[in-house]
Parts: structure tokens; sequence; C-alpha cells
């Protein structure tokens, strides 16, 4: 592998690692604040697994940065500066309502079983074999969020009123979420290229939302994306996730 | 001095799960492989679910039983590759998970099957009704069950 195609590979897994911790962090916020206790139960288990998936792809950051996968995953989380985190405004954004939070889940879902699908394939083997982990793992996912969608859209009048909302706000963050890897990783065979990835992706949704009672917003123009700026919500976030590491570096528990 | 595997896979075969001390964590897959290389030795493991919380725990107390029956160093490696998988988990575990009330993934050889028929752990019956995917740790769900009428927990095929 040349050096420019380890450092892609390396950037292109620290967004996907990026955007698992944050959304994990998210949904660990309605940890004893869900509606209903059996939610409260499933989101702090989904917010366990997204972190866990986080802390995969990290390791194989730390592969290919030469750092041990051991203590470099907790260096990134605990110890990095904003500007240096890589993580999209769809993650970023604030829990919200329930309808929001399992409404970005789920499309946040649907992108990963997709990719991860195609992953299962990548010509750079650690990554094929990280894949196999998760996958499993997040088909207890997506088949939970895909259920909630259907229920709040076709709930009551309501529901689908916070649904339509919660659509109209995260569908231009999720479809910015499919962006175009670096040529020669595609080249490469180490990652699916963007298109073949927003069909698959929008195939999955679209006709599953219209199924929901709801209307896909039409969107030609989506807002400027670049993964090294951040909404100013991540800043937030990052206080409160970081701050007792920060206190005490070296704490064991 | 010499260092018998055979021994150190003894002393592990006693380690419990931290959340389900009824089995251990040799009879659950999740010890992988122990070898000596150069006086120290080295125990893979694998988590059941990537983001498990036991994690740590798990290898504190692999190294806490090990340093009861040797004094050479000890490395504890986790691997991913083959991903954990309910199917690993032996016989005698899963006969030790039903009388704890747990009622054990069923064998899937691979291909998972989320909607699978659950047994209940207390009665027996098949007339079971998942309430709850997730569970209390990421390894186990809900299930009802409408014979006996009392909630179980079923460890989650994966
Ligand atoms: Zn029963």
């Amino acid at each position: 592998m040349t050096n420019e195609l380890h450092n892609a590979l390396a950037d292109y897994l620290l967004a996907l690692a990026d955007d698992e911790l944050i959304l994990g962090h998210r949904d660990s916020e309605w940890c004893g604040h869900a509606p209903i206790l059996e939610e409260d139960i499933a989101f702090a288990n989904i917010a366990l697994d997204e972190i866990g998936h986080a802390g995969v792809w990290y390791r194989l950051v730390a592969d290919l940065r030469d750092e041990r996968p051991e203590t470099y995953p907790d260096q990134l989380i605990y110890f990095r500066e904003m500007a240096d985190y890589r993580s999209a405004p769809l993650v970023e954004l604030p829990k919200g309502d329930w309808a929001l939070t399992m409404l970005r889940q789920y499309l946040f879902d649907a992108l990963e079983s997709v990719r991860l699908e195609r992953l299962a394939a990548s010509a750079y083997p650690p990554l094929a074999e990280a894949d196999a982990k998760i996958r499993t793992e997040e088909l207890y996912h997506l088949r939970h969020t895909t259920a909630w969608v259907r229920r709040l859209g076709l709930g009551t009048e309501e529901s689908r009123r916070r649904m339509q909302a919660a659509l109209e706000t995260l569908w231009p963050y999720a479809l910015q979420m499919i962006e175009q890897p670096s040529a020669e990783l595609v080249e490469a065979g180490y990652v699916p290229a963007e298109d073949d990835l927003r069909h698959a992706w929008e195939d999955m949704v679209i006709p599953h939302l219209q199924d929901s009672g709801l209307d896909v917003p039409h969107q030609t123009i989506l807002p400027p994306f670049d993964r090294q700026r951040h909404t100013e919500h991540l800043s937030a976030l990052l206080d409160e996730m970081q701050s007792v590491a920060r206190l005490i570096p070296d704490a064991r528990w | 001095m010499m260092i018998e595997i055979e021994r150190l896979w003894q002393a592990l075969n006693d380690v419990p799960d931290p959340e389900l001390p009824v089995v251990s964590l040799v009879e659950l897959g999740i010890v992988r492989d122990v070898q000596v290389t150069a006086g120290k030795i080295v125990v893979t493991i694998t988590p059941t679910f990537s983001g498990c919380p036991a994690h740590y725990a798990m290898q504190d107390a692999i190294c806490d039983r090990l340093r009861q029956v040797t004094d050479a160093a000890i490395e504890i490696m986790t691997t991913y590759s083959p991903p954990w998988s309910s199917d690993w988990i032996t016989d005698t575990a899963r006969e030790k998970l039903r009388a704890f009330g747990i009622a054990p993934a069923p064998r899937h050889g691979g291909n998972v099957m989320l909607l699978e028929a659950v047994t209940c752990p207390n009665c027996g019956s098949a007339n079971t009704v998942l309430r709850n995917p997730f569970g209390p740790t990421p390894c186990r769900m809900i299930y009802t069950c409408n014979d006996c009428r009392q909630p179980f927990e079923a460890f989650k095929p994966l």
C-alpha cells in the first residue's frame, strides 16, 4: 500500500468512527429520559453498540498510523481538539425530540447497513474482518428503527407531525453523509463509490418513509459540507464527554 | 520453568463471566487462544459485542486468575476476527444459562435469524413473545412467556 493510500484510508475510517462515536453519545443522552422504559433500555444499548463500533474503526486507524490499538482510541476520543474531529452535522445536532432521535438513527442505520454490505468485500482484509464483526450487530438496530419509523409515521396526528418535521430538518444532513471517497480508495477496491452507496440507500429509505406516511422533501441544493468544520453543538458535547478524562488523565476505572 | 498450557486452560476454566457468573469465559467462547512465547503468556479474547462494557473487567479477571498459577508475564490480546458467535457457547453452558433463567440462543450456523422462536427457560413453552430486542446487557433481549406469564431474558443470536 502506498503512503497516500494509507493516509486516505485512515482518514476515511476516522470519519466513520467519529460519526459513530458522536451519534452514540447523542443516543446515550436518552439514558434515564426515554419516553418508555423499554426504549430507554434499547437506546442505551444502541448507544453502547455505536460507541463499540467507533472503537473497532479507531483500532484500524491505530494500525494504519502505527499506534497502539489498546490505547490510541482513548487518546483520539478524550484528548483530541474539536478541530481535529471529523464528524458530520447529522450526528452533531442535539437529540431533539423522540421523533428526531428515532428518524436520525434510522437514516444512519440504513446508510451503515448498505455501507457494511459493501465493505464486507473490501480489498483491505482488516476492514473486511472488522465489517464482519459489526454487521450482525447492526441488524438489530435497523430492524428496531425501521419498525419505529413506521409506528410513529402512521401513529397519531401528533406523532406524524413530529416525524414530518424531523424529516425536513434531517433530510439535507442525511444526504450529505454520502460522500465521494478519494478516487484511489475506490480504485483499490477498499471502499464503495458514492453513487453505488447513494442508490442503495435511497432505494432502502425512500419507499419506507413513504410507506410510513411521510413526504420525502425534494432536495436539490445541499448545505456546504466540510468535515473539518463543525456545528456549534459539537463543542458542548465534547466539553462534557472529555471533562472527566482531562481532569484526571491517568485515572483507572 | 516450563509453563504448561493445559494448566493455564484449567485455571481459565473457572474465570466467570463478569455479567453472567454462572458460566465461564471459556464456556462462552470468549477466550480464543492461550500461547506461551519466550516465557510470556499471551491470552487472546474476543468480546461478544464490540461495545461490551465488561471487556476490561474480563481482562482483569483473567490476569488475576492466571497470577495464582504462574509468575510469568501476561498479555491479553483482543481480536474481532473471526467475530464471536453465540454458536460457540458450549452445551454445558447452555444448560447452566437455562437453569439460571436465561434462554440460550438457538444455534444458527452462521445465518442469524432474528425472529427465531425462543423457548421459555421456566416452563419450556415455545409460546413466547419478544418484548425488546435489547436488554440489560448488549448480548441479551427480553421476552415474555404466554403460558407461565413470566418475563425472561434470552441470549441474542449473533
Ligand atoms: Zn413459560
